[in-house]
């Protein structure tokens, strides 16, 4: 394999290869925007439970959290791809494929999501809790007006390297066929005999991570208004 | 009229019996100090009476109205009535970072009690300059000093309009100068008449401010009185050890 295709300019090469790459780039924004949108509010109830005074829920969601961060997410992958037929016998439509591939990212990040929320909750003094019970805030209103704002706060760094790595991970979708760009770009790379697609395809992943991480800046900095 | 009476409160933490059998009243405008030794109880105390802890045994009742008779609590919203009729003032202050001042003093009573907004802000703009921080409104709790954060913790206890108010070393967390900006504040609510029980190991200031000493050991009352007696003239024989303790 050779980095250049024989008989053609390396600029030609590049744009077409964007192209293409761009193609795939969609499926690649749809995984991760619906991941973000399912997994952080999903995180934030699996932390609940994982916090519940309830034992059965805090030690199911234990057991959930330690599976899912225990086992590889391509597995995960295949599990939802092809358990409902292997398990259930359901029947599998071709639409099916997109979903798994969400519902899959989704039950993984919110289980790491989950312990982030979980350490951001603890890392809110007792001091604050007491000063809501003398105040008489409900227990909602202690919540969303005082410990939430403060959770945010404290996790933003942890949260920034979660969707980071979400980013790269968006290409594990190959492993259920789902064509998002990395896809793209080995196929691209195998047709043309050179592995230029795949160097384009990590500068598409590092410059979508480096607007990622500036935009996470730019929240952290909004929350400095306090310590 | 009685504020608060306390009958035969007891507490412990798994087997450590921490109150045994506490009795005691505040009356309508007094100034009642809890003096005693670290692991006295004194601090829980006061836990108790702001319901931030269970009892296990014994009678709370706050104007009249019980809220625990023989450790059994009343309905949640009897408590939530009595609950309004104290505050709680913390030795680390427990203002919230992420709102201002003004809205540290505000939120609770608008959201709350339910109460006007423009009524609450114009009553914490009062309470504000009464405690030199007019200027301070906008500012955030971490741009304060210790002294000017517990000076908004008390704004923000009294803007709840208790009928009493607890103070739980409230100048334990703080260097001389600006305890004696705190202690300056709770000698002009006590000469408004404000009804308050502190704990605080201040016993000049306690002597000063109080019409009523209560000094705790090992989780009894070991004595309780008159300032003059107590404090100056102690009958017992460990309160006599603590006060000497002091002085040196």
């Amino acid at each position: 394999m050779m980095i250049l295709a024989e008989n053609a300019g390396l600029v030609p090469q590049i744009i077409d290869i964007c192209r293409k790459l761009f193609e795939g780039f969609g499926a690649t924004l749809s995984i991760f925007f619906l991941t973000l949108l399912f997994a952080l509010p999903l995180g934030l109830l699996i932390a609940f439970g994982r916090m519940s005074k309830f034992k059965p829920l805090s030690l199911l969601t234990k057991l959930y959290i330690s599976v899912v961060r225990g086992t590889p997410l391509m597995l995960q992958l295949l599990v939802v791809m092809f358990g409902p037929y292997y398990l259930f016998k359901v029947p599998i439509s071709p639409d099916y494929r997109f979903y798994a591939v969400i519902i899959g990212f989704s039950l993984n990040y919110a289980a790491y999501f989950a312990e982030i929320y979980r350490s951001g909750i603890q890392a809110v003094p007792k001091g604050q809790y007491e000063a809501c019970e003398i105040l008489g805030y409900s227990r909602s209103q202690r919540f969303f007006k005082i410990v939430f704002p403060q959770m945010v706060k404290n996790i933003l760094p942890s949260v920034t390297n979660e969707i980071i790595t979400l980013v790269k991970d968006t290409s594990l979708a190959f492993a259920i066929a789902y064509t998002e760009m990395f896809t793209v770009a080995k196929q691209v790379a195998a047709s043309q005999a050179t592995i230029l697609p795949l160097f384009v395809a990590g500068l598409f992943y590092y410059v979508f991570n480096f607007l990622v991480a500036f935009i996470m800046e730019l929240v952290e900095k909004k929350m400095n208004y306090y310590r | 009229m009685k504020l608060l009476e306390v009958k035969n409160v007891k507490k412990s933490f798994d087997d450590l019996e921490v109150l045994k059998d506490i009795s005691l009243e505040v009356s309508e405008g007094q100034v009642v100090s809890i003096l005693g030794p670290s692991g006295s109880g004194k601090s829980t105390l006061l836990r108790c009476m702001s319901m931030l802890e269970t009892v296990d045994g014994g009678t709370l009742t706050y104007c009249g109205k019980t809220a625990v008779k023989d450790a059994k609590y009343a309905t949640k919203s009897e408590l939530k009535e009595i609950k309004s009729y104290f505050s709680l003032v913390f030795q680390s202050f427990n203002l919230f970072p992420h709102y201002s001042v003004m809205k540290n003093i505000c939120d609770a009573p608008i959201h709350v009690m339910k109460r006007d907004k423009e009524e609450v802000a114009k009553s914490a703009e009062v309470l504000l300059k009464k405690m030199g921080l007019d200027s301070k409104a906008d500012y955030y709790p971490y741009q304060l000093s210790g002294g000017q954060q517990q000076r908004v913790a008390i704004a923000r206890a009294l803007n709840m309009k208790p009928k009493m108010l607890f103070f739980d070393e409230p100048t334990s967390a703080l260097d001389p100068e600006l305890t004696a900006e705190i202690l300056k504040v709770l000698k002009e609510l006590a000469e408004e008449k404000m009804t308050m029980v502190i704990v605080t190991h201040e016993i000049a200031f306690a002597r000063s401010i109080s019409d009523h000493v209560v000094f705790m050991d090992g989780g009894v009352i070991v004595e309780q009185g008159a300032p003059a007696d107590v404090i100056d003239n102690p009958s017992n024989d460990r309160t006599r050890a603590f006060l000497k303790k002091l002085e040196q």
